[in-house]
């Protein structure tokens, strides 16, 4: 059985390690946050100028002025800290950030990631995604293994224009997670979701892969 | 000299041309200099070149000047959120250059310093390296990125002495502060304008250098784009 958004997110969290400044993307790593054991301690980054999100605020305490890289209304964390986008994205790439979880429409199996445009389409823009896919240290996709026509999304070379080149360092699927040691390794698998076989994973992968 | 000025429309006079280059604060609608924005569409200037994070969303901020067809290139990161834009990119109407957010935001800062442009890693293999040069160091390949410095930069801040000595508010910060820098001439708008000496000078996030011409906007009836709440615990 293939595991939900939230145990996507519980698993992506067990990838982040107690003193990591981490940057989240929107979807399924918003939910990463609720999945952070307690003996973990993860400082949130949120591109838009602020290190140390708190939770999202109760009916009637918004403000207008806290929003989050997503804009949805967020409050201080107790070690929170503001700056400017010109410092912010420094931080991401003077390698300061130790991880970044972030969604995607498609990953190759040499760790290209696209997720910022579907040509004569979609157009949202990259945001802040580029930065942070080539210049953050460990890049976690959280992603679901097909897309909603069953196409896969771990493919051998993505069709959809880059957002980086071989930046990827673990995927987080619905059905698996696969992982590698470097930047020039291929990808291993190394879970698969529980009642997923081997045969299944591969049938609905079109990216090479160890086992 | 005196800075102040009593609304956005005379803080704006002798500064606007058809065809000019402004820089603007803002992320969403968060931080954006709206009466500054309101003002530039009452000139009716117009073939305007604007590097923003964001187009606004439609019809609030720099989305009423996309709105009225204003603008003819934005320099931007992201126009989700925001159907005009995404419109008038697709029908051909308005050019966008992408720009990744960190990147866009270095090219003001850089700009605003005196520098030509910088390397960086971001965007090396992807669309947006077309016809930019790459130079590897240390064996790792980086984009040229030029630095941008418009004829007018337009911000929103908090708090302002009278000679420009300015504090943000939180998330508000945002672009507002790379922006300031990156054009010959600043016009900020604030919430409350206070009089010299009133300040911490320990505080200032943007010293009154870059401010050159300064109003207070309030009151403001700030947007949120996306409110969202926590359930609140049973007691």
């Amino acid at each position: 059985m293939a595991w939900t958004r939230d145990e996507m997110a519980a698993r992506a969290a067990r990838e982040l390690r107690d003193g990591d400044y981490v940057n989240l993307g929107i979807g399924i790593p918003t939910l990463v946050v609720d999945h952070i054991p307690g003996d973990v301690q993860v400082t949130l980054h949120s591109e838009n100028g602020l290190l140390g999100i708190g939770p999202f605020p109760v009916v009637g305490a918004e403000d207008a002025d806290i929003i989050n890289a997503g804009k949805q209304t967020i409050t201080e964390a107790i070690n929170s800290a503001y700056f400017s986008s010109a410092d912010s994205f420094a931080m991401i790439r003077g390698g300061h950030l130790d991880a970044s979880i972030l969604g995607a429409m498609e990953v190759s199996q040499v760790g290209d990631i696209a997720n910022w445009m579907i040509p004569g389409k979609s157009i949202k823009g990259m945001g802040g995604a580029m930065d942070l896919v080539a210049n953050v240290g460990k890049i976690i996709v959280t992603m679901e293994h097909v897309s909603k026509d069953g196409t896969p999304k771990f493919v051998r070379e993505c069709s959809l224009p880059l957002t980086g080149a071989n930046a990827v360092d673990v995927i987080i699927t619905d059905l698996a997670v696969f992982s590698r040691a470097s930047r020039g390794a291929p990808f291993r698998l190394i879970e698969l979701a529980p009642g997923v076989s081997p045969e299944q994973l591969s049938a609905v992968t079109s990216a090479a892969y160890l086992i | 000299m005196q800075k102040v000025y009593p609304d956005a429309t005379s803080a704006l006079a002798g500064l606007l041309f058809d065809g000019m280059q402004i820089c603007s604060g803002g992320f969403g609608v968060c931080g954006i200099p709206e009466r500054l924005i309101d003002a530039i569409l009452d000139s009716g200037v117009t073939n305007l070149v604007i590097a923003s994070n964001n187009c606004g969303i439609d019809n609030v901020g720099l989305g009423k000047l996309l709105a009225s067809h204003r603008i003819r290139k934005m320099i931007s990161s992201y126009i989700g959120g925001n159907r005009e834009f995404e419109r008038q990119y697709l029908t051909g109407e308005i050019e966008i250059e992408f720009s990744p957010q960190g990147t866009l935001a270095e090219r003001c800062r850089a700009g605003g310093a005196g520098i030509a442009g910088f390397y960086t890693r971001t965007g090396v293999g992807t669309a947006i390296a077309e016809g930019k040069e790459v130079r590897e160091f240390n064996g790792v390949k980086f984009l040229f990125e030029a630095g941008i410095f418009a004829d007018l930069a337009i911000i929103k801040g908090w708090k302002a002495d009278e000679s420009g000595n300015l504090i943000f508010r939180k998330t508000a910060r945002n672009f507002n502060h790379p922006m300031a820098t990156s054009a010959k001439t600043c016009i900020a708008e604030v919430e409350e304008i206070v009089p010299v000496g009133s300040l911490d000078p320990d505080s200032i996030h943007l010293p009154g250098i870059y401010v050159k011409r300064l109003i207070c906007g309030a009151p403001y009836d700030k947007l949120i784009e996306i409110k969202t709440n926590r359930v609140e615990e049973a007691a």
